[in-house]
């Protein structure tokens, strides 16, 4: 995938007190894209008023709208977006492949399997019971892709991870495919759940998932170190004091509650997962114990940049976050390829 | 000489102008696929609304057999059948292209957005122009191939390189999943039935008008493809080494690339995005004829077999209700994958 010479490019900055210092700066800017996040809407509110909203809470208009509405899609936008980039940072570098995204483990085809049978079978119809079945249905998934690719002496080796997640996931989305496709009723309740939006889901719907999260990026973090190793290959790993069957269960938890919970929450929302991740490598190097902080600062710029610019691109409709998202990461992606020095994974 | 132990049985062909080496098991399991592929199509042939027996079937095709039964046949059932094997071995040709190129398992012609881009401009077709079987054949190639030379342009600085063609087209792809998102979510639903039926790839109505295209393309694009096997293998070594054996990287690259999205596309054009038959089939094919290395003749021979056995279920598994052979290949191939997989990891 990568020759030596590629792998060993430093990323742009290259010491670590830059490196620190560009991650305050991505804190500031994350801080001012969710106060914007507040602010923009169909009813533009000063950001005066936001702050005073924030601080000091009284009932009128503008500050039951910040309270009732903005605040908890801001922050939803804040916990998917870190959820999200770094379970593609922690998949990307399990695999050692580029494509990898969260959905490779069979996160989004297990949780709209879920979805579609909850729907198609059980009448489900509101967003909190979309919730929990997409939730169960993403770790069951990812649970019998991980069983499945680590059966055998070798164990789950990346190669296989990649290939059982691939094959599971195309045969669940199949199945759900058929179903929908004989039933019209479904497919009308899923073709809008399969395009992920952070609307009109209110503050307890944070507040469930916010825990899965955090435990998600706990073990993210705590898990950088031996990805470090896993990098060089599993054999030099080992060799290095890095345990790999342990890692390979922490990270793969990380990615099943971190990419589940986002996806119960806001529905599939592609491309954060995939993109941030690239983008951070060439920034600050192919240290992990950078690259997940920074995805979690950066994810959710992207994101909360993406609702906000669908709030507003279109006068007459709201476009859905997981539409706009492409559009605003995209462009940046392919100028940042088109770079002479990239690194690779 | 002693001839040199590859530890494999081969077969050497040498006569005055050509010297060919045949790996022994790679003969054997082609040979059976290209055989399934053969009873699957005999099968396809006599099951139906109204079965025939596979002799009178035989007997039918040469010419024999009663007016009624060879207007089934050959007029009916042949052409539909034969385009399932075709497209499948096209789709899985290409799919092999993909993987060998990128060095990437999850490789395919999907890699450079042709999948993405034919999508849009079938759903361009379907929801905003509006249109029959041909418009829409005809906006996914335009679609698809748009998309595969923007990435690739894109992705070109002094030669492309085959980790920022991959990015690039993650970038392309991800946009324009976007735009078939949105385009689903604003069609009103009968349409977006039908985009979801195009999309998941269904070869339901297709018939003669549709088989001689696709049997002159591939007739042309096949032998082409198979030329270029020894120019795969060496540049699956890295460039530096292909052009010390000879090989020019970026011409045989550009070269593969149009051949596989040519394949694909004349695939999406007559069908839809068939799915999975491009990213699996290479990857059975391996793990059955058990070498290095993805390779383009048992590929397409097990994608001919791959998508002619998922054709005949989808026509058959859930009769009268006929669903789209994408779902049946995604079914099937997925299965028989794991199943392959767990198996090798149970001997190793």
């Amino acid at each position: 995938m990568s020759t030596a010479r590629e792998a060993a490019a430093p990323g742009l900055v290259g010491t670590n007190a830059r490196r620190s210092l560009w991650l305050l700066v991505c804190v500031g800017a994350l801080v001012l894209v969710l106060l914007l996040g507040i602010a923009v809407g169909s009813k533009n509110i000063p950001l005066r008023t936001v702050v005073e909203a924030l601080l000091h809470h009284d009932d009128s208009g503008d500050h039951i709208i910040v309270w009732q509405l903005r605040l908890p899609r801001t922050l939803l936008g804040l916990v998917t977006g870190a959820a999200l980039g770094v379970s593609g940072a922690l998949i990307q570098a399990l695999t050692r492949n580029p494509l990898a995204d969260p959905g490779i483990l069979g996160v989004n085809a297990g949780a709209g399997f879920a979805v579609t049978l909850g729907v198609g079978f059980l009448g489900l119809s509101d967003i909190t019971g979309y919730l929990w079945f997409s939730f169960a249905g993403a770790i069951a998934v990812t649970a019998l892709v991980y069983a499945l690719g680590s059966v055998g002496r070798a164990g789950a080796t990346p190669i296989r991870l990649t290939l059982v997640g691939v094959a599971v996931g195309a045969l669940l989305g199949g199945v759900s495919t058929g179903i929908t496709l004989l039933r019209p009723e479904v497919f009308d309740t899923m073709r809008s759940w399969g395009a992920g939006s952070l609307a009109g889901r209110d503050g307890r719907t944070v507040l469930v998932v916010l825990p899965f999260v955090l435990a998600g990026l706990a073990l993210a973090l705590v898990a950088a170190r031996p990805l470090n190793a896993i990098a060089l290959g599993d054999d030099l790993a080992r060799t290095l004091g890095a345990r790999i069957t342990r890692t390979r269960v922490a990270v793969i938890t990380a990615v099943t509650l971190l990419a589940g919970a986002a996806t119960a929450a806001a529905g599939p929302i592609g491309f954060v997962g995939l993109m941030v991740p690239h983008v951070v490598r060439w920034f600050v190097g192919p240290d992990q114990r950078w690259i997940i902080p920074y995805t979690i600062v950066c994810a959710p710029i992207l994101l909360t940049v993406a609702d906000v610019a669908g709030r507003v691109v279109l006068s007459s409709q709201e476009l859905r976050v997981s539409v706009v998202t492409a559009f605003v990461g995209a462009p940046v992606l392919i100028l940042l390829a088109r770079r002479a020095k990239v690194s690779a994974l | 000489m002693t001839p040199v132990d590859f530890g494999r049985g081969t077969l050497v062909v040498r006569t005055r102008a050509l010297s060919l080496r045949l790996d022994t098991r790679t003969i054997v399991t082609t040979t059976v696929f290209l055989a399934l592929a053969v009873v699957v199509l005999l099968l396809s042939l006599a099951s139906g609304e109204a079965p025939i027996p596979l002799p009178r079937v035989v007997r039918a095709l040469f010419g024999g057999g009663t007016a009624a039964e060879h207007m089934v046949v050959v007029d009916w059932r042949l052409p539909r059948a034969l385009l399932a094997v075709l497209l499948g071995a096209a789709l899985a040709v290409s799919g092999a292209i993909f993987q060998s190129l990128t060095r990437n398992p999850l490789g395919s012609p999907d890699v450079i957005g042709f999948s993405a881009g034919s999508y849009t401009g079938a759903l361009v077709v379907i929801v905003i122009i509006g249109g029959g079987y041909y418009q829409i054949a005809a906006g996914s190639l335009a679609g698809g191939l748009t998309t595969a030379v923007l990435v690739y342009l894109l992705a070109y600085r002094r030669g492309v390189q085959g980790f920022r063609l991959i990015i690039v087209g993650i970038g392309v792809t991800a946009m324009l999943g976007a735009v078939n998102t949105w385009l689903v979510l604003t069609a009103s639903l009968n349409e977006a039935m039908q985009a979801a039926t195009w999309g998941a790839g269904s070869l339901n109505g297709l018939g003669h008008d549709q088989l001689w295209p696709v049997l002159t393309v591939t007739a042309v694009l096949l032998p082409v493809t198979i030329a270029f096997g020894p120019v795969m293998r060496q540049l699956e070594l890295g460039d530096d080494a292909a052009a010390a054996t000879g090989v020019r990287g970026g011409t045989a690259r550009l070269a593969l690339v149009v051949v596989g999205v040519a394949s694909t596309a004349l695939a999406t054009a007559a069908a839809g995005p068939i799915a999975f038959v491009s990213l699996v089939a290479p990857q059975i094919a391996r793990r059955i004829t058990g070498t290095s290395g993805v390779a383009l003749i048992p590929s397409a021979a097990l994608g001919a077999l791959l998508l002619g056995a998922a054709d005949l279920a989808a026509q058959r598994l859930f009769a009268p209700s006929q669903l789209p052979v994408g779902v049946m290949t995604v079914s099937i191939g997925g299965c028989y994958f794991v199943w392959l997989l767990l198996r090798e990891s149970n001997r190793s």
